[in-house]
């Protein structure tokens, strides 16, 4: 029960912390229509988070589990969960907490992103817990339309002019370093579903491959791959996002608008 | 007997949720839209199942609040309000009546054609020399379009 609680708040933080980033692109994107996107796909998946945290918050209630909120007293719920837990606590993949960078960082993590995670909900619903899998299928048409349209600008960018181009090939830099997490297993994963971690790999690279051609980009070879990020081992980016998002509630507990 | 009368009171109880509107799109019910699954009556407790459109939809905790109000407002006292997700909304579910409401308030409804969301009839001048501006509207829901006919951008309700 317990890793099957964590592997729920890993979905949870995942979520809620690229719905984060991607939300201070509010009000600052490069034209309207795309300003207004990048704010509706936070707003997806800051729902998805929501529908984790609930479950999570389910799941911990009825296992009366000494689980991270025994120090408030009550009961868990989406909010104390999100608000109350420590950076240590948050099991979030390390890619979700990178700054946003230019335009083109923020694109090509929300593609290398939305491709993973439509694989691995595909595996979710088909995992057996009736709850993961109503979330999955639900999230899974609202990642189509993430990946089709974070897809049109890798390749609008890589395939852009000189400036976007050499952009691009800066945000791959920077960020292939942090997809090798997507594909290895922290304990609960592993405990929990039998997720078919090659079949994700192979239909990611797949898909990632067949885009970087059409945007004449290609893939870097021979990378170190970071971990930690599903086992609280952060980089110091993450615990700024939390002192910003969680200050409210840790200043003035309970309160409410 | 027992199940005529509660048959009854579910068909009462729906005819009051038909006054309950989505607060982004006013025009539409909340059954026109399709989000009401099911309503159970057990005792003197009514139960409301819905399902969100969209998973961040902000419009389903104004949703919940309004159907009770309304329920309230009619004398009903137990009310629960439940969401379920799976198995997941679908704009298959819009009703007939719902499609043409929405044509009429300006947002073109979804339609399907053998050529994908393409050719979507302008909900002004009813051209369909149409083009896509951007997936996202101004709600998770909509897609923005313009009509190359009349110039005018529309918003439109993508299937899902």
């Amino acid at each position: 029960m317990n890793q099957l609680i964590n592997y729920t708040l890993h979905l949870a933080d995942t979520t809620l912390i690229i719905a984060q980033r991607n939300s201070e692109w509010c009000a600052h994107g490069p034209i309207l229509e795309q300003d207004i996107a990048i704010t509706n796909i936070s707003l997806d998946l800051l729902g998805q988070s929501r529908n984790f945290y609930q479950y999570a918050a389910k799941l911990i209630n009825a296992a009366h589990a000494p689980f991270p909120l025994e120090r408030e007293g009550g009961e868990a719920s989406e909010d104390s969960l999100a608000y109350l837990r420590t950076e240590r606590e948050f099991k979030n993949l390390l890619i979700t907490e990178l700054p946003n960078g230019d335009w083109a960082q923020t694109i090509l993590r929300q593609f290398f992103f939305s491709v993973y995670q439509y694989g691995l909900y595909e595996q979710l619903h088909k995992s057996g817990d009736e709850q993961l899998a109503a979330i999955a299928e639900k999230s899974l048409k609202e990642i189509t339309y993430h990946v089709k349209w974070s897809s049109e600008w890798v390749i609008r960018l890589g395939d852009g002019t000189e400036e976007s181009h050499t952009r691009m090939e800066k945000a791959i830099k920077a960020l292939w370093q942090y997809t090798g997490e997507f594909f290895i297993p922290a304990n609960f994963e592993k405990e929990v579903f039998s997720i078919d971690y090659e079949v994700l790999k192979k239909n990611w690279q797949t898909k990632i491959e067949t885009v970087f051609t059409e945007a004449t980009l290609s893939i870097p070879e021979n990378v170190f791959m970071h971990t930690g990020g599903k086992t609280g081992n952060h980089t110091e980016y993450l615990g700024y996002i939390l002192a910003e998002m969680q200050h409210l509630q840790r200043t003035y507990p309970n309160a409410e608008w | 007997m027992q199940n005529g009368k509660s048959m009854s009171e579910k068909e009462k109880i729906l005819s009051i949720l038909e006054e309950v509107c989505d607060p982004e799109v006013p025009v539409l019910s909340i059954l026109d839209l399709g989000i009401v699954r099911e309503v159970k009556i057990t005792g003197d407790e009514t139960e409301v199942v819905i399902t969100p459109t969209y998973s961040g939809c902000p419009a389903m905790d104004a949703i919940s609040i309004d159907i009770r109000l309304k329920l309230l407002e009619h004398g009903y006292k137990k009310i629960k309000i439940t969401s379920i997700l799976s198995p997941a909304w679908t704009t298959d579910w819009m009703t007939e009546t719902g499609k043409r409401k929405l044509k009429a308030y300006g947002i073109a409804p979804p339609q399907y054609s053998n050529k994908g969301e393409e050719n979507i009839e302008c909900p002004q001048c009813h051209s369909i020399n149409t083009k896509l501006l951007s997936q996202f509207g101004s709600t998770a829901c909509k897609a923005l379009y313009q009509c190359l006919d009349c110039k005018e951008p529309f918003d439109y309700f993508k299937c899902h």
